[in-house]
Parts: structure tokens; sequence; C-alpha cells
């Protein structure tokens, strides 16, 4: 299964942000669209980073005036970017792994959809679950047990 | 008015489309505690049960008794099925929204994506889905032809699909009449003067999507000797170090099967089953007439995208392959209805967890939901879309909590009847099916199979004394 399925049922609205815009307005955006990170874009729409409600609270702990501090100061520049055919699987390890909790996904450079650390936990639970209901109908079957009928 | 949903105003659902997905999301509404629930499922063919009746493969009887749970869903007196009602012919949406509070479209995924390479649409090369929907019986497919007089098949593809046509063209006419395929194709594949039939992955074993059970079943066909290259079937470096990284029992399990077949010396059975890897068509060779007469190979090799997964890459090796008939395999779309929006992206419609989105604001248009195939494409196994319709079905909920609901002009089950009745007099109920069913089983009783299907609608409406 590929992160496609998952960007399928989301609408493909990403929130984004650009890099000389405030820290004030970035958070503005992450709390009307209750959201945890922002992908900031720039002028023809390519990602060139991601600025996590992590960053902000990470400067503002050491930081009066992070508010009008610009996004480029506080985003995270080196941005691991997903493609919609990447693996499910691979996907979930790697943010794990790397402890990322929001992964912008590109098709030719253009930014498609954005999918947190929770859409791939949900999509393996969805995908371990459906296994087993299905492996039960197979089971019960093989024990001579069909309900109804 | 009091909202929706009680003994004196039910709250009305309509579900388009009849598979796995409208029977899972009708059960989690009938089995909310308080709530009064009337669901019409509609479909566009006479029968019931999508892709358990037209896709799972007649050799694989176990998984189809999935639909005795879905026969206690249709037992519920609040439950009432339109087949041979399509949407978009016989209803509109407006139509709908005018009956009902709530719409669920739940209508899989019913086209193949395209290869896209030369030679794509010569004759002898068909989309998989097309045969399995023959094979099966479906009534749109049933007339369609195969050139079994080939006696080299390529399947490209090895998702589950994929390894249910290779199966179905491998297996000996004696394990095929045990099975509920179609008449037609009972007979036509036990003409078939198939040999070989070769399946092919544009990655490694690893990578594959099939599942162990199909793999292992491949390699137990009594009328066909498996066999892989082993140097095509052993992981490359990047292969070990994922599966060193992060130990994967199914997939390396996988992988020795793969590895067993590749040790395999042939014994004699009267066809061959051939497991490539890591090679992709890049076009279909015309045989002069305007049919397949083989194909040009590439080899690939892995390489890691950013976030890990491997992925093929073309090299400069070639190779050509003479084969006479082709199916392709290589993942499904869904299709557009009339008047729904529409996600070309990804081929699904156009929604946010189950919820029907407005393709100018992609703000939630009320009353309209999506399921399964059609809401997430097409992924998983027919359980997986347990879950996908429970998410959807908790995205009513949570609207109607807050009475947000389509206001029907006239919500009676009786006005929906006649509107059906005028439009489709043909329409058949799910007592119409469970007669059907009868017939079928008995049929099948007489000569030994699990059913004998009726995959003509005049023959239901003859056999169901309509005609």
């Amino acid at each position: 299964m590929n992160i496609a399925s998952l960007l399928a049922k989301k609408g493909s609205k990403v929130i984004t942000v650009q890099p000389e815009q405030t820290i004030r307005q970035a958070l503005g955006l992450l709390a009307d669209h209750n959201i945890g990170a922002l992908v900031v874009v720039d002028r023809d729409s390519r990602p060139v980073g991601i600025l996590s409600e992590r960053d902000i609270v990470r400067s503002a702990a050491r930081d009066e005036d992070v508010f009008v501090k610009t996004v480029s100061a506080l985003m995270t520049k080196d941005v691991i970017l997903g493609v919609p055919q990447d693996d499910l699987e691979s996907v979930g390890r790697t943010m794990t792994d790397r402890h990322i909790r929001h992964l912008p996904v590109v098709d030719q450079r253009r930014l498609v959809g954005i999918i947190s650390i929770g859409d791939v936990v949900k999509a393996q639970r969805d995908l371990y679950r459906g296994e087993v209901e299905t492996l039960q109908i197979e089971l019960t079957e093989e024990h001579g047990k069909p309900a109804g009928r | 008015m009091t909202r929706p949903g009680t003994e004196a105003q039910p709250l009305r659902v309509a579900i388009v489309g009849a598979g796995p997905t409208g029977f899972y999301a009708t059960d989690q509404l009938f089995r909310q505690p308080g709530l009064v629930v009337d669901v019409d499922m509609y479909d566009r063919v006479p029968t019931p049960y999508g892709l358990v009746r037209a896709g799972v493969a007649p050799d694989h009887q176990k998984i189809k008794s999935v639909t005795a749970a879905f026969d206690k869903v249709a037992a519920h007196p609040r439950f009432r099925f339109f087949g041979a009602v399509e949407l978009g012919r016989h209803l509109s949406v407006d139509d709908l929204r005018a009956h009902y509070h709530m719409i669920i479209y739940t209508t899989g995924a019913q086209t193949d994506r395209r290869m896209g390479i030369a030679g794509e649409d010569l004759q002898r090369s068909h989309a998989a889905t097309e045969f399995v929907a023959w094979y099966n019986g479906h009534p749109d497919y049933r007339d369609l032809t195969f050139d079994l007089s080939q006696e080299r098949a390529a399947v490209v593809g090895v998702g589950n699909v994929a390894a249910d046509v290779a199966r179905i063209l491998s297996r000996t006419p004696e394990e095929l009449a045990a099975t509920d395929i179609a008449d037609y194709a009972l007979e036509a594949l036990s003409a078939s003067r198939i040999r070989e039939v070769h399946v092919l992955g544009r990655r490694g074993p690893a990578q594959a999507a099939f599942t162990n059970p199909e793999v292992r079943e491949l390699g137990e066909l009594t009328g066909a000797d498996v066999t892989a290259r082993p140097e095509e079937v052993e992981p490359d470096e990047l292969t070990r170090q994922v599966l060193e990284r992060a130990p994967d029992r199914a997939t390396q399990k996988k992988v020795e099967i793969l590895k067993d077949f590749s040790r395999r010396t042939p014994t004699g059975k009267p066809k061959r089953l051939v497991m490539r890897f890591l090679v992709s068509p890049v076009e279909l060779l015309d045989d002069g007439r305007g049919g397949v007469a083989g194909m040009r190979l590439v080899r690939n090799r892995l390489y890691a995208t950013a976030t890990g997964t491997l992925q093929p890459k073309a090299t400069d090796e070639f190779e050509h392959l003479p084969v006479g008939l082709v199916f392709r395999s290589v993942g499904y779309r869904g299709v557009p209805l009339p008047g729904v929006p529409f996600n070309d992206d990804w081929g699904v419609i156009l929604n946010e967890k189950g919820r029907v989105l407005d393709a100018q604001s992609k703000l939630p248009l009320v009353g309209q939901y999506t399921a399964g195939w059609i809401k997430r494409g097409p992924t998983g196994v027919i359980g997986t879309n347990k879950p996908d319709a429970a998410e959807t079905v908790t995205g009513m909920l949570e609207d109607l909590a807050r009475d947000i609901h389509l206001r029907p002009a006239d919500a009676s089950p009786a006005a929906v009847e006649r509107l059906v009745r005028e439009r489709q007099p043909q329409y058949l109920s799910y007592q119409d099916w469970l007669r059907l069913d009868e017939i079928e089983t008995r049929r099948g009783k007489e000569t030994g199979r699990p059913r004998v299907k009726f995959t003509r609608v005049k023959d239901m409406l003859a056999a169901l004394g309509r005609a």
C-alpha cells in the first residue's frame, strides 16, 4: 500500500506559509486550522522547509521576541519529502526512526499533500484490522460454521 | 421538526454500491443504539455483494462465505435492496437528495490503471479486471472474448489480482469445474492452449503486493510447475539492509517461498508458471495484424527514495518475451459518478475522511459521504473496508448530532419505491436475490459445484418469472 491512499481521503488541502511571513502569522494558521505543522513554500509553491509547533515552542522558551521572527529563521530546512508512490511501511519506519511527525508529499516537485504520523499509524492499524477480519471469516468457514444459511 | 433517527422519523440513508463496504456501513448504522435507520441499497447490477461475487476468484470459495454476514445485515426489517438500478441512468443525485437524509457512495474502483506504453491497445492485450469480471460471470463482461488459443501469456503486476489471473490460467479443467466459475468461462478455459504464464513484477519479491498464502498457492498447482530465476528472487543489497534493520517475518517468508520456486526443477506438469521480478514492459509488439506478438522488457534495479521506499529504475538491459496474450494488473482507479465531485489525482470521490467535498470550496457537502475503494483507492483486503466504513459512519453520526443532514422533500420509503418502479420497473429486491441464490445453489448441487451463476439479466428475470 502506498501513501497516495492516505492523501486520497484528505481532500488534498495543504496549509502553507511563506518563509518571510512572521511566526505570529504562522501561529494564526496553526490555530485556525487546528494543525501541528505548516509546509513552508517558495513563490513557485515548492516546499523549502517545514515549521512545526515544536520549532516555535523551542524558540519561545528562550526568546521573548519569537512572534516577530520570520518563518525562515525557525523552520527546519532539510525537510524529508515523500512521493505518492512511497510505501506506507517504509514511510512509517522512516518517520519513527527520524522522529518526524509530518511528511510533505510532492509529485514532480509540486506539493500534493502532507501526512502525519497519526495518519500512518491509523492506516497501518486499519490494514491489520482488515486482515484479522478477513482471516476470521476464512477460519470460521474452515471449521464448518458459516454464520446464517 | 425533530432530528431524524427516531421511530416517528427514521434516518433515511441511501447507499450506492452493494459491495462489502456498503454492507459494513449498513451494519454499523444498524448497530447504533437508539438510532432508527432505514437503509436503501442500490447497485447497477441486479445482484448484491460487489466484488465478492464478481471479483474474488472462483477457486477462493472460503472468502466468499463473508456473504453470510451480509445476508444477516440484509435481513434487518429496515433494509431494502434495489438491484439493476444505476445512478446517473435511473436515478440522479438530486433524486436521492429529495428522498434521503444521507447518501453514501460505495462504488469501488471500477477501472484499471493503464501501463502507458506503446502497443497497450493491441488485440489480446487486456485489463486483468475485465478477465476477472468475465470468468466471474459479471453481466456487463460476460460477452467479452479472450484468445485462449495462444500458448504464452503474461500477467503484468504482482498483486492479488495478478495472482488470481495467473492461477486461473494455470488451473486444470477438473479444478475449475469444482468452482462457481461462469459456465462459458469454464468451457473456454477447459479448451485453453496456454502452456506458459509469465508473471511480471517491476520490483523484487520483498516489495511484491501479493500475500504469502497467495504465492504459496502458486507453488501448489496440480497442473503447473512454478519457476523463478535465482538472480531475480535473491534480495539486492538495499532490500537486505531494510530486512536487517526492520526484520519482518512475512516479507522474509515471501522471499523464502520464491527462492524455493527458483530451486525447483520442472516435474513434467502440462503448464509452466514463470515468476519474474525486476522487469517492466516498455512496449507491446505487434504481430503485423494488430495483435500482440510479444513484449519488450527492461530490467530494473532498485533505488531508495527519501523515505526509504525501494522503487524500480530502468537499466539499459532489455529482453524480448514472446507472448500472445497480455493481462495488465498494475493498479485500479475509481470511476466518477454523475453529479459527485471527483479527485482526479487519486481516482477517488473528492472527500475528507469520507465526507464528500464541494469541488470549488473544498468544504463538505451536506448529507453526502463515501467509503471503501472509491474513498481511499484500492488498498487492503475485503475486511479493510470495515474500519474504513466505520470512519465514514462516525462522521455521519457527528453530523447528525449537529443536525447537519439533507432535508428531503419526501422521505417516505413508499415514495422511493414508486420512483424506482417508474424509472426501472425491472429492479430486483433482496427477496428476488435470495430466490436467485437458491436456484444458483441448487443448480450447483446437481453438478457438484458451489453454484451455477446466472450471468444474463434476462435469465435472472426469467428465473423469477418476470420475463
